[in-house]
């Protein structure tokens, strides 16, 4: 199977081409939240470098979130569109199972965050099960001091990993002690290989259409209308005319 | 007969996701629009974060319709055209990059299309463009007059220094309760009321190409607002009335003035406030009186809010003189016309 992996959750970018397990091509960037103007040209040059033509793909992989909404949309359109144009199958995998992949230590427990401002983080527990990572707690909008109290209960070391730990770990040190660890920086990348590997097993969405990127949290206009209008239906929110 | 050039056009800029496919920019062969108004009249206006998150939904299955309902395959395509600026910078992402990624899986060249050159040119629908010509381009985030020399050519000669027209229809439609979007229902209201209020028409003697409707609209909301605080209950129709009175008599003497200094063979009237029915009543009794060698073209009804084919349109243009961009475009919520040169402003 010939397939391509996007990850475009956050500043860092990065694109990988796989024929079952063997990595044919991959371009990781860590230097701005462009990725409107770098994602194509980078996708181009992996498929080309890999010796193929999107015509020959098998499969689009993306991380569908959760992550910056703006870098989300960026793969998230640019995948459902590449697949949906040239009939490929597409799998959305969780950006923040892509990050706990990179640790590869069996039976781990991995807490994957990213930065959601305000003390609150996108984050979610995994643990490793035969090198891959295996939810134990769903990705989630949470309270730094909540998810500790959460992850207080598991009395076991847990591996935190992002470029955005570094911002709230005199936090986490501070209420979970010796249960908190630190990945090596230079795992804080997401690496479109191992989302690749990963969507290379998954099931395919049923349908590409509805497909969206799992942002975790409606907008704000979206919360304060609910909370004033409990119940109420305003459906369809969009018709064609 | 000559083969045709087929453009699958995109529109993403505001809330409406649509993808059409125009032939030689002057047949419409499908527009398929799918609109978030209902979506944003919770809010009372468009919630950017949310006109984003509509678009991602919408965007293949509009990209579907329009190749079905037009009957030709990717391989009958000859370019994509794409909104690109301006507009809401996460509405415009999704067009762009599915824009993108259809040129690129189709081998198909890139146009990317400035959203007020689409407006204009949804005008080309209704007959060819004769030169030189001026557009009175009105909708809810853009007021401005555009002397176009040729085709693709556009210089800014004047535009609104606060509110777009549409933006002030918008606001003062909140007032007067009207939902978002309040245009058609406060245009139709004037129709069953009088210019009683005699409303300020700003700017309207100065010299200059210019407008301003913020000072209308506070005018309106004071005269409603002192009215509720003397518990005076004034005539909704008659405010729609003299509010919609200024508004259109400051777009159609600026818009004389402009003609007065640069004669042109053709005035199009394009944007979402286009489909005013009293700013194309005024035009259609003023401009044959004063202009009679101009005429007046209307952006047809259905194709004054936004939609790909007026994209199509303009793209096609560029499409003729090669203008096509490459893999790395982006969004330019800010683009904008040069403006002509020498002008004062």
């Amino acid at each position: 199977m010939k397939l391509l992996a996007i990850e475009t959750s956050n500043r860092p970018l990065s694109v990988a081409v796989l024929d079952d397990t063997k990595v044919l091509a991959t371009t990781t960037t860590n230097m701005s939240r462009n990725h409107s103007s770098t994602l194509l040209p980078i996708i181009e040059k992996s498929i080309s470098q890999a010796g193929l033509t999107a015509d020959e793909l098998d499969r689009v992989v993306v991380a569908a979130g959760p992550g910056s909404y703006t870098g989300l949309r960026i793969g998230v359109t640019t995948a459902k569109t590449l697949a949906f144009t040239l009939h490929k199958e597409l799998v959305g995998l969780s950006s923040l199972a892509v990050l706990a992949g990179n640790v590869v230590a069996e039976g781990q427990l991995v807490a994957p965050l990213f930065d959601a401002r305000r003390d609150n983080l996108f984050t979610g527990l995994y643990r490793i099960k035969q090198g891959q990572p295996v939810s134990v707690l769903p990705d989630q909008h949470i309270s730094v001091t909540e998810w500790c109290q959460q992850l207080a209960t598991y009395h076991e070391p847990i591996v935190f990993i992002g470029s955005d730990v570094t911002q709230y770990e005199t936090a986490l040190q501070a209420q979970l002690g010796d249960q908190f660890v630190r990945a090596q920086s230079q795992l804080d990348l997401p690496q479109a290989v191992v989302l690749g590997l990963m969507g290379r097993t998954a099931a395919p969405v049923k349908e590409i259409h509805t497909f969206v990127p799992n942002y975790l949290r409606l907008t704000q206009a979206e919360r304060d209308w609910l909370a004033k209008h409990p119940k109420e239906d305003h459906a369809p929110y969009v018709e064609k005319i | 007969m000559e083969k045709q050039n087929l453009i699958l056009a995109f529109e993403s800029s505001c809330d409406e996701t649509s993808v059409a496919v125009v032939a030689d920019g002057q047949t419409i062969l499908s527009n398929v629009v799918a609109t978030q108004i209902n979506s944003h009249k919770r809010f009372g206006g468009v919630v950017p974060e949310v006109a984003s998150r509509h678009h991602i939904e919408e965007i293949t299955i509009c990209i579907e319709d329009a190749l079905s309902e037009a009957q030709v395959t990717y391989d009958d395509l000859d370019a994509v055209a794409v909104t690109y600026g301006p507009g809401l910078v996460g509405a415009l992402l999704v067009g762009v990059n599915a824009a993108k990624t259809v040129a690129y899986a189709h081998h198909l060249p890139l146009i990317p299309v400035n959203h007020m050159a689409g407006h204009i040119y949804a005008a080309r629908f209704v007959k060819p463009f004769e030169f030189p010509l001026m557009a009175l381009l009105v909708s809810g985030g853009h007021t401005e007059l555009v002397y176009m020399q040729a085709d693709g050519q556009f210089e800014i000669i004047g535009e609104t220094r606060d509110d777009a027209a549409g933006e002030a229809y918008d606001k003062i439609g909140r007032v007067l309760g009207v939902p978002y979007p309040a245009g058609k229902v406060i245009d139709e209201m004037a129709h069953q009321g009088q210019d009683t209020f005699n409303f300020p028409r700003a700017m309207i003697d100065e010299d200059n190409y210019d407008f301003s409707f913020s000072g209308l609209k506070s005018a309106f909301i004071n005269t409603v607002h002192h009215a509720d605080q003397i518990g005076d209950t004034l005539s909704k129709n008659d405010l729609a009335a003299s509010f919609q009175a200024s508004v259109v008599d400051v777009l159609t003497s600026k818009t004389m003035r402009v003609l007065e200094a640069c004669p042109v063979k053709q005035l199009v009237l394009a944007g979402g406030v286009a489909a005013n029915h009293g700013l194309r009543e005024r035009l259609q009794t003023e401009l044959p009186s004063k202009f009679p060698n101009t005429e007046l073209v209307l952006a047809p009804l259905n194709l004054c809010g936004d939609n790909g084919a007026m994209i199509g349109a303009a793209g096609y243009i560029q499409y003729q003189h090669h203008q096509f961009g490459d893999a790395t475009l982006n969004a330019d919520p800010s683009l904008e016309f040069d403006w002509m040169p020498n002008m004062v402003h």
